[in-house]
């Protein structure tokens, strides 16, 4: 379908699928089975200009907004949906200042995202603090001309292999989430370290990392936004970013479409190639609807929340949900067309399996998005 | 400060190529055209120098009005301007005249430090273009090189792929270099790159441009003749002797009788 690009939004396509296509997919199933993080593919694609897309002009970027992230995503997650965590966990970690930094913040971090010399990541997750954020323990305190921070985060994607996180800590535990902030901790910080490193099902380029700050000392100028205004800088971040990983979701199921619609042209069986066969032909046209379906809305989203709607949590939510579970039945179905080559390392279309389930799980479970849609109805119809 | 010269072709893509069974020459029409692959590696080579050294980097390529194509892409991924030689004259040009047009051209610009080609265009796949212009222009060359290995202002070190191993060259400047695909990767043209060609302004030299010697360019200036041109059958068995040298003698001898 046509979906009237303009020439810049082209661009950002036609360079996205070529580093996919030249640099992502001849090594994704070693970069898979290493465990391997794609540093030189995040070089190259900070060389084509992609981590600029969405920073302000003002900054060295292009000045888009989430559509083109959208865009940039859904081609790279074609490729392999890691790589592409990888990079949107960038953009994740930089939205705090982004949205609500001070411009001596904006002008010292946002050229180096959008240069791709420094990456990002976003510290919010704990091992008490998933789908309800009230559960952190990370406190920060003020002493002198500092901030100290102590506590642990949990499944940090870039961690260890970012420069710049936004950690979320309680400035004022007593307030439960109203009293959390956010701050910039950088790499080399004294007290911050890096622990356990996560064994994946599905996305194992990425880096899942735990994040320790241990009377981590943090000049006073690394608090992002108000004090206490933490909560509520998250809930904008998600917002965000949300459609970025719905978008994660319409590349992946591309990409298994395709592997499912050329296996079943060439694979005979009975005498025939099996495409040929209802049964088969009725799993690809299902796969290639809700695909099309999903696509429109993720767009769609997207450009809404370009214009900053009042129900911008709501149409994130849905347009999640709805790409992300599209592309754990879509993987599946593609694995089943395969049948047993489907279930077999040789072909790409069983890691493509594996790497939607988190789809649904991260930056939200598909759940805490449905109470998300539920809570906002409750209130437009109040 | 490096000025770098890089020399492309527009070639037809090698997925499709097809030759016409009347004319006996590439099917051109309907065949997508790329940049020789060759030079794209030699386009990187250029650029990465030009980050490490500072400088500029200029493309040319000789070709119909459409072979500007090449000259955009080229900037698009990090070459400073583009200069397309094009004239109805230079059409039908071999090597021997292509080599004279190129060295015109790179005289008429002026004042280059380094040039660099691909080894060779993957449509005449002749290979002799980049040491016929370094003939000409009187400079070193140094063919199939698989490793800048240091650059200053006065020299360039290179390794030299070989059959069995590479020789290392230490070429003063002004120097060519042609390059084959394991120099480096190319990288994939940036978004701010592919604006800036969009943009940039193509200058065009015709040969008067450069004073040219009309019977020096194009078919006129071309002493090669393309007899016939065939796709050759595919090559049956090979054999590899192995013994000591007199042994792989009485072999070879065996088997040439065999075919007698």
């Amino acid at each position: 379908m046509d979906y009237f690009f303009t020439e810049q939004q082209q661009m950002i396509i036609d360079t996205a699928r070529e580093i996919t296509n030249e640099k992502i997919i001849p090594v994704r199933a070693e970069l898979d089975e290493k465990n391997q993080f794609p540093r030189e593919i995040l070089q190259d694609i900070a060389k084509a200009d992609l981590f600029s897309i969405f920073i302000p002009e003002e900054y060295g970027g292009l000045g888009g907004g989430c559509f083109e992230v959208v865009l940039a995503l859904e081609e790279l997650a074609r490729g392999c949906v890691g790589v592409a965590t990888s990079f949107a966990a960038s953009a994740l970690g930089i939205f705090p200042v982004l949205l609500a930094g001070s411009e001596e913040q904006k002008q010292k971090y946002l050229p180096e995202i959008a240069s791709g010399t420094r990456w990002a990541a976003f510290g919010l997750t704990e091992a008490s603090a998933g789908s309800d954020a009230s559960g952190i323990r990370t406190i920060a305190v003020e002493d002198g001309d500092s901030w100290v921070l102590n506590g642990t985060k949990q499944w940090i994607t870039n961690g260890g292999e970012s420069q710049i996180y936004a950690i979320v800590a309680l400035t004022d535990p007593s307030k439960g989430p109203r009293g959390a902030s956010i701050f910039v901790v950088e790499d080399g910080d004294p007290g911050f370290s890096y622990g356990k490193k996560e064994d994946k099902m599905g996305i194992r380029s990425s880096s899942t990392r735990e994040l320790i700050m241990k009377d981590c000392r943090i000049p006073k100028d690394r608090l992002v936004g108000r004090r206490g205004t933490g909560f509520i800088t998250v809930m904008k971040t998600l917002d965000m970013s949300r459609p970025g990983i719905a978008s994660l979701g319409i590349g992946l199921a591309q990409a298994a479409l395709d592997e499912a619609v050329t296996y079943a042209k060439q694979r005979v069986q009975f005498d025939k190639p099996i495409i040929s066969f209802q049964a088969v032909q009725h799993m690809l046209a299902d796969m290639a609807i809700q695909l099309e379906a999903g696509r429109a809305l993720v767009y769609a989203a997207a450009k809404h929340i370009d214009n900053h709607p009042k129900d911008m949590s709501k149409v994130s939510s849905m347009c999640k949900v709805f790409a992300t579970d599209m592309a754990m039945k879509v993987t599946t179905d593609a694995v089943q067309v395969l049948g047993g080559s489907g279930y077999m390392k040789e072909y790409p279309v069983e890691k493509m399996m594996r790497d939607a389930k988190i789809l649904q799980i991260y930056e939200g479970t598909n759940q805490i998005q449905r109470n998300v849609v539920g809570q906002e109805l409750n209130k437009e119809y109040s | 400060m490096m000025k770098i010269l890089v020399c492309v072709k527009q070639v037809p893509d090698a997925k499709d190529v097809r030759l016409d069974p009347k004319t006996n020459t590439l099917a051109r029409e309907g065949v997508e055209s790329i940049m020789n692959p060759y030079d794209r590696h030699a386009l990187e080579e250029a650029v990465a120098i030009k980050e490490s050294q500072g400088g500029t980097v200029t493309v040319v390529t000789m070709g119909p009005p459409q072979a500007e194509t090449v000259l955009r892409e080229s900037i698009a991924c990090g070459a400073d301007e583009g200069v397309l030689i094009s004239d109805r004259a230079f059409a039908g040009a071999d090597t021997w005249a292509t080599s004279y047009t190129l060295a015109r051209a790179v005289e008429t610009l002026g004042g280059f430090d380094l040039i660099v080609c691909g080894k060779q265009a993957i449509d005449g796949d002749t290979a002799q273009v980049g040491p016929g212009l370094a003939c000409r222009l009187r400079v070193p060359y140094a063919a199939c090189v698989q490793k800048t290995r240091q650059v200053s202002a006065q020299a360039i070190e290179v390794e030299r792929m070989m059959d069995d191993g590479y020789d290392v060259l230490r070429l003063p400047l002004p120097a060519l270099l042609t390059v084959v695909k394991d120099i480096n990767e190319p990288r994939v043209a940036s978004l701010k790159g592919k604006m800036r060609a969009k943009q940039a302004k193509i200058r065009q030299l015709s040969a008067a441009d450069i004073g040219a010697d009309p019977q020096c360019i194009g078919l006129t200036g071309s002493p090669t003749k393309v007899v016939r041109v065939f796709s050759p059958e595919p090559r049956g068995d090979r054999t590899i002797f192995s013994g000591s040298v007199d042994e792989q003698v009485d072999q070879l001898v065996a088997c040439l009788k065999a075919l007698i």
